[in-house]
């Protein structure tokens, strides 16, 4: 069964993979940090989507879709349009690429994250296990 | 959607004087003593002021470049007000003059969160020219900056493409004094940077050719630039395979074996290129049995073998080893002389600081603590990796 993206679903499963990732477990041992994901609408889906994942010492401590970018607090925010996180999400772009041509942007310490890049090569690897469906 | 990012290159016999015609007020060159004493800034500082321009000199560069000297560096180009900064050396002086450069121009901007996101806005005060006096760390065309926390002892993986240099220049004399090992673990980088270029999950089609060429350089040039400093048809050779596979991987990325070198060289201050060119065989076995396409087509290229797989990825890792045997370089972590007690106390923090290099994000097979663990011990042993 495949869990459509984007829905509260989705992002649970996502935290799912992650806490079922011994390599993420050991690469985030020491992080703290939530995160709020940003997908905004373009021509492909038309409404602004929020996801918070709470990230803490290798294991996710809560997941779900959220109203706004306020609605939670966290210390990371990323943004990138609905378009730059499907091609994310099905592996055609490295989302370190994606903020490096800025299809991505980030707000937080960037100075913490770039001290855990194999956490977020994992991330990544999560999410590519999840069964995603997109919206046609 | 990728961008491939390069300064102007002059390179060639001769091409120092392109700073003859240098528009400019003030340069300030970012290099270390030795430099000085071998008498190449007063031939640089010789151009500029045929140029006209005044020069300062920060000579204050030590090898593996600190988030200190940075500052330092920095502190003198506020006072100085240059609009060119000039890194003259190695990987060294040059990774620091970006560092300063950058701190120069933002001083709101801590070193250790110099990345590749967002705007720096550079190039409102300075320019950068880079000028290498060794064939082989590429830093002349790369963003990249390596600086050490030395509290932490440990390599940071820097830079933001807005650091490129403006103008490279690539003249073989400046690297014709090097003596025998500097000439060996320096070209040495220059390989493990194309062939990790080629290899890693971010190569494409315009850093592919760039690192197939340097690759081939380096096997063709480097013993002959080793056995004779004055062989000025293999240091051209090999000047221009360093800044073809500074390119090459400048523009992709590096992989596994930096990650490790600089694990390595944080923890025993080991020559960066000696460390990364001694893992690099390590990690072309332990990435073979499951992708071993790259290093095959690799090995196919250079005539090493056409077996295909990972029998082809294998002949690729024993003819590096080869080659740093052919130049005097050790191919196991005993040989540079690591006392295996001082390493096994280390193995933890080594194991950690490669797993969290920015280089291991590209390896094509990413390695568990317990794997990279034993990919510690059997480079110590000169075991290949069989797992």
């Amino acid at each position: 069964m495949g869990f459509k993206f984007p829905t509260d679903e989705w992002v649970k499963e996502f935290a799912r993979q992650i806490n079922a990732s011994k390599p993420y477990e050991e690469s985030g041992k020491d992080w703290e940090g939530d995160w709020i994901f940003i997908v905004e609408a373009d021509e492909a889906y038309p409404k602004t989507v929020y996801f918070f994942i709470g990230l803490y010492h290798g294991k996710v401590t809560d997941a779900a879709m959220i109203e706004s970018e306020h609605a939670r607090e966290a210390q990371y925010f990323m943004r990138g349009s609905f378009t730059t996180w499907r091609k994310t999400i099905e592996g055609k772009l490295d989302p370190i690429q994606g903020l490096m041509t800025r299809k991505f942007k980030l707000k937080g310490n960037l100075m913490k994250v770039l001290r855990y890049p194999r956490s977020a090569k994992e991330l990544v690897n999560c999410v590519l296990r999840v069964p995603s469906e997109f919206p046609n | 959607m990728w961008n491939f990012v390069s300064p102007r290159i002059v390179f060639g016999e001769s091409a120092l004087d392109a700073l003859d015609e240098l528009q400019g007020q003030r340069a300030l060159i970012v290099t270390d003593i030795t430099i000085v004493r071998i008498g190449v800034v007063e031939k640089v500082k010789t151009h500029l002021q045929k140029a006209g321009i005044e020069v300062h000199i920060f000579d204050k560069v030590e090898p593996d470049p600190s988030v200190q000297t940075a500052r330092q560096g920095a502190e003198m180009a506020q006072d100085v007000q240059p609009d060119w900064i000039i890194g003259l050396g190695g990987g060294s002086p040059i990774d620091a003059a970006k560092a300063i450069w950058i701190l120069y121009e933002r001083p709101d901007i801590e070193p250790a969160a110099i990345g590749p996101v967002g705007e720096l806005g550079l190039r409102k005060k300075a320019r950068l020219i880079t000028i290498p006096t060794t064939s082989g760390t590429g830093a002349e065309v790369t963003w990249g900056i390596v600086l050490t926390d030395t509290a932490e002892k440990r390599k940071m993986g820097l830079g933001h493409p807005e650091n490129i240099a403006d103008i490279a220049i690539v003249d073989p004399e400046m690297a014709s004094g090097m003596p025998p090992r500097l000439t060996a673990d320096t070209g040495l980088d220059a390989l493990v940077h194309a062939v990790e270029g080629y290899t890693c999950t971010w190569h494409t089609d315009l850093t592919d050719g760039l690192c197939l060429h340097a690759i081939r350089l380096v096997f063709e040039y480097l013993p002959r630039a080793v056995e004779d400093g004055q062989d000025m048809e293999a240091r051209e050779k090999m000047h221009n395979a360093a800044t073809c596979a500074g390119l090459g991987f400048g523009n992709a990325m590096a992989s596994m074996a930096h990650a490790m070198g600089h694990s390595l060289g944080g923890a025993f201050h080991v020559p960066h290129g000696r460390a990364v060119a001694l893992f690099l065989p390590y990690s072309i076995e332990f990435f073979a049995p499951q992708a071993p396409e790259r290093f095959a087509e690799l090995a196919n290229f250079l005539g090493f073998s056409n077996d295909g797989g990972e029998k082809a990825a294998r002949a690729l890792a024993n003819h590096i080893r080869d080659l740093c045997r052919k130049v005097g370089n050790p191919t196991n972590v005993a040989e540079v002389g690591i006392a295996r007690k001082a390493y096994e106390e280390q193995l933890d923090k080594l194991v950690d600081d490669a797993l969290n290099d920015t280089q291991m994000v590209t390896a094509i097979r990413t390695p568990s603590v317990e794997e990279t663990r034993r990919l510690f011990l059997y480079a110590y042993d000169g075991r290949a990796v069989d797992f």
